[in-house]
C-alpha cells in the first residue's frame, strides 16, 4: 500500500492472571462484583498498609517465561512507577523496571507458505492493575477499586513485526499460550488480555526507527488490526506531506474506525522509577524453575507437530485439534480408547465441534465424554451400525447421556447384516424398478448407487451397505 | 549550579505541588545542595557491587493465594471526601 515506508510494530500485552487473590493482598479478584466490595487497606492505598507478594503470581510468571523461551532471572525486584491518576490510589503502580522476572524470549509465528518468523520478547514482568474509572456521573467521575492490585503480566515484544497481520499472528499465539498454561482466562471483552501497539514507519533501508505512536488498550484482534492499519495510513499521509509524527498515545474508536490523541506531548511521561522499599527482592532458584518446567503442559505447536508425526494426521487436523487445550485433551483421551486417530479426528472436528457450536457449549461441558464416543466408534468399527446411523446415535447420546450400546438396543438401530433379510429387500426394490435393473445389467454402472440407496431407504438405513453392494453384484452375475 | 528553575518546576508539577515564585528560588538552591551531597557517593568505586534494592537483607516474603475477607464497602468509602453509588467520586476526568 505504502511501499515507500516500512511498518515497524512492537506490542505490549497485559495478561490478567487467574489467581484467586490480588497480587499484594488477599482480596478476591472475581470479576463483576459490586464496586469497591473487594478492597482492603493495601489495594485502597491507605497509609501504612504493606503489600505482600502472592506466590502464585511468581509461579505463573515463571510458567509464562519458560513457555516463551525466556530466561528466568535468579533475582528480580519490584519498582514504583510514579504517576497521578484517580484510578491509582497510591500515586504509583508497583511494577518491575530494572531486573524483571524474565527476559530475552521469542515466539515463532506462521507466515504464508509455511514460513516462520521469529518475534523477540524483550521481557515479561509482574505488576498490579489500576482501578476502573466510570465516566458519566453528574458530580464527577466515579472510581471502582475492585480491579486495583489485580495481578498482571506485561509481555513486551521487540519491534519485530512488519504488518498488522504479523502482529495478529503473534497475539493469537501468545493468547493461545497463556490460556494453555492456565494462567489467564483469555477473555478479551472482560479485559483479561489487553494490547497496546507501538507503530512507526521508516523509509525502506533506514536503520533507525521512526517516531512511534502508541495505540492503547484495544480489546479485540479485529480492532487491533483496524487500529494498526489506520495508524499506518495516518502516519504515511503525514510523512508524505512532509510532516512529522508526534510521539503520543492514541485511543482507537472501534465505532468510527478513527483514533485520536489521548495525552498531549507536554505531559511526556516521567515515571521516576525506583525500587519499592515495601517489597524485598525476589529470588528464584534452579529447583523452582525446574519444577515449573517439569509441570508445563505440552505447548500447542509441539502438540500439533506430534499429532502429525505420531498419529499421521493432516497438518490441518493437527492444527484444529491442538488449538485449544480442552479439545486436545479430549482428542487424546479418545485416541487412548480408540486407536484410530484419523477417525477420532474426524469425529471430534465434525460431530463434536458442530454439536458444541450449535448448543453454545464448550468441550469441558461436552455431554458426550471420550468414553461414550469411543463406545460409539467401536460399533461403527465392528459394523454394528453404519456411519450414517452413528450420527443419529451420537445425537441421542448427547441428549440422554446413555451409552451407544443402550441407544442402539433401545432404538433397534443395529445394522442388518443378515444376507437373507437384505436380499428380500433387494428383490422388492428390483421388482419395483425392473426397467432400471435391465439398464444396469446392460452396463449402466452408475445405477448401482440408485439400488443401494433404495435398499438403504427401505431398511431405514440399517442395511449393511457393503453387503447390499455385494448382493447387487451377485444378482447381476446370475 | 546543576539544578535549574525549570527542573524544579517540572518536579513540582509531577508532584502536583503549586509553588510560589520565591519558593521555587529557595528550593532550587536547596535541591542543588542535596544533589551535591549525594554527588559525593560518586567518588566511591562501586565497580562490581550489586545495587542495593532493599535495606533489610531478606528475600522472598510470600503470601499464599488464599482469599481473605475484604473490609467491606462501608469502611472502604468511610473516609472518601465524596462518594456515590458505592464509588469514590473524583473531579471529572476528561481525556
Amino acid at each position: 500500500m505504502h511501499s515507500r515506508y516500512e511498518v515497524v510494530i512492537g506490542l505490549e500485552v497485559h495478561v490478567q492472571l487467574t489467581t484467586k487473590t490480588k497480587i499484594f493482598c488477599g482480596c478476591s479478584t472475581a470479576f463483576g462484583s459490586h464496586p469497591n466490595s473487594q478492597t482492603c487497606p493495601v489495594c485502597l492505598g491507605l497509609p501504612g498498609a504493606l503489600p505482600v507478594l502472592n506466590q502464585q503470581v511468581v509461579e505463573y510468571a515463571i510458567r509464562a517465561g519458560l513457555a516463551t523461551n525466556c530466561q528466568i532471572a535468579p533475582r528480580s525486584i519490584f519498582a514504583r512507577k510514579n504517576y497521578f491518576y484517580p484510578d491509582l490510589p497510591k500515586g504509583y503502580q508497583i511494577s518491575q523496571f530494572e531486573l524483571p522476572i524474565t527476559e530475552h524470549g521469542w515466539l515463532d509465528i506462521d507466515k504464508e507458505a509455511g514460513e516462520k518468523k521469529r518475534i523477540g520478547i524483550t521481557r515479561i514482568h509482574m505488576e498490579e492493575d489500576a482501578g476502573k474509572l466510570l465516566h458519566g456521573g453528574n458530580s464527577g467521575s466515579r472510581v471502582d477499586l475492585n480491579r486495583a492490585c489485580t495481578p498482571l503480566l506485561e509481555v513486551v515484544s521487540e519491534p519485530d513485526m512488519r504488518s498488522a497481520d504479523e502482529a495478529i499472528e503473534y497475539l493469537k499465539q501468545l493468547h493461545q499460550i497463556v490460556v494453555y498454561l492456565g494462567i489467564c482466562d483469555g477473555n478479551l471483552e472482560e479485559g483479561s488480555f489487553r494490547c497496546d501497539a507501538n507503530v512507526s514507519l521508516r523509509p525502506f533501508g533506514q536503520v533507525e526507527l521512526g517516531t512511534r505512536a502508541e495505540l492503547k488498550n484495544i480489546n479485540s484482534f479485529r480492532f487491533i488490526k483496524q487500529a494498526i492499519e489506520y495508524e499506518v495510513e495516518r502516519q504515511a499521509e503525514l510523512l508524505d506531506d512532509g510532516g512529522k509524527v508526534v510521539q503520543e498515545t492514541r485511543l482507537f474508536d472501534a465505532d468510527t474506525g478513527v483514533s485520536r490523541s489521548m495525552r498531549g506531548k507536554e505531559e511526556a511521561h516521567d515515571y521516576r522509577y525506583f525500587p519499592d522499599p515495601d517489597l524485598v527482592p525476589l529470588v528464584v532458584d534452579e529447583a523452582w524453575i525446574s519444577r515449573v518446567r517439569a509441570e508445563l503442559p505440552e505447548m500447542p505447536l509441539v502438540k500439533r507437530q506430534r499429532y502429525v508425526e505420531q498419529f499421521e494426521l493432516p497438518d490441518y487436523d493437527a492444527g484444529v485439534l491442538s488449538a485449544e487445550r480442552g479439545v486436545a485433551e479430549y482428542f487424546e483421551a479418545l485416541v487412548d480408547l480408540h486407536a484410530q486417530p484419523k477417525i477420532c479426528s474426524n469425529w471430534v472436528m465434525g460431530e463434536v465441534m458442530r454439536a458444541l457450536k450449535e448448543n453454545g457449549s464448550t468441550i469441558i461441558d461436552c455431554p458426550v465424554s471420550p468414553e461414550l464416543l469411543a463406545g460409539l466408534l467401536k460399533r461403527i468399527d465392528d459394523n454394528t451400525i453404519s456411519n450414517k446411523i452413528a450420527k443419529t446415535v451420537f445425537e441421542e447420546i448427547w441428549q440422554t447421556g446413555k451409552s451407544a450400546d443402550q441407544v442402539i438396543e433401545e432404538k433397534g438401530l443395529k445394522q442388518v447384516s443378515d444376507s437373507g433379510a437384505i436380499e428380500a429387500i433387494l428383490n422388492e426394490v428390483i421388482a419395483a424398478n425392473m426397467g432400471q435393473f435391465e439398464e444396469l445389467k446392460a452396463g449402466k454402472d452408475k445405477l448401482t448407487g440408485f439400488f443401494v440407496g433404495q435398499v438403504m431407504k427401505l431398511s431405514k438405513g440399517k442395511a449393511n451397505p457393503g453387503m447390499v453392494n455385494q448382493l447387487i453384484q451377485k444378482k447381476l452375475s446370475e | 549550579m546543576k539544578i535549574t528553575r525549570e527542573e524544579v518546576e517540572h518536579v513540582a508539577r509531577l508532584s502536583r505541588l503549586a509553588l510560589e515564585e520565591t519558593e521555587i528560588d529557595a528550593l532550587t538552591g536547596q535541591m542543588d545542595q542535596l544533589l551535591g551531597y549525594v554527588e559525593k557517593l560518586n567518588e566511591l568505586d562501586t565497580e562490581g557491587i550489586v545495587p542495593t534494592a532493599h535495606a533489610v537483607p531478606m528475600e522472598n516474603a510470600f503470601r499464599a493465594d488464599e482469599v481473605k475477607p475484604s473490609i467491606g464497602l462501608e469502611r472502604a468509602l468511610q473516609n472518601a471526601p465524596q462518594s456515590e453509588e458505592s464509588c469514590f467520586v473524583v473531579p471529572k476526568i476528561i481525556e
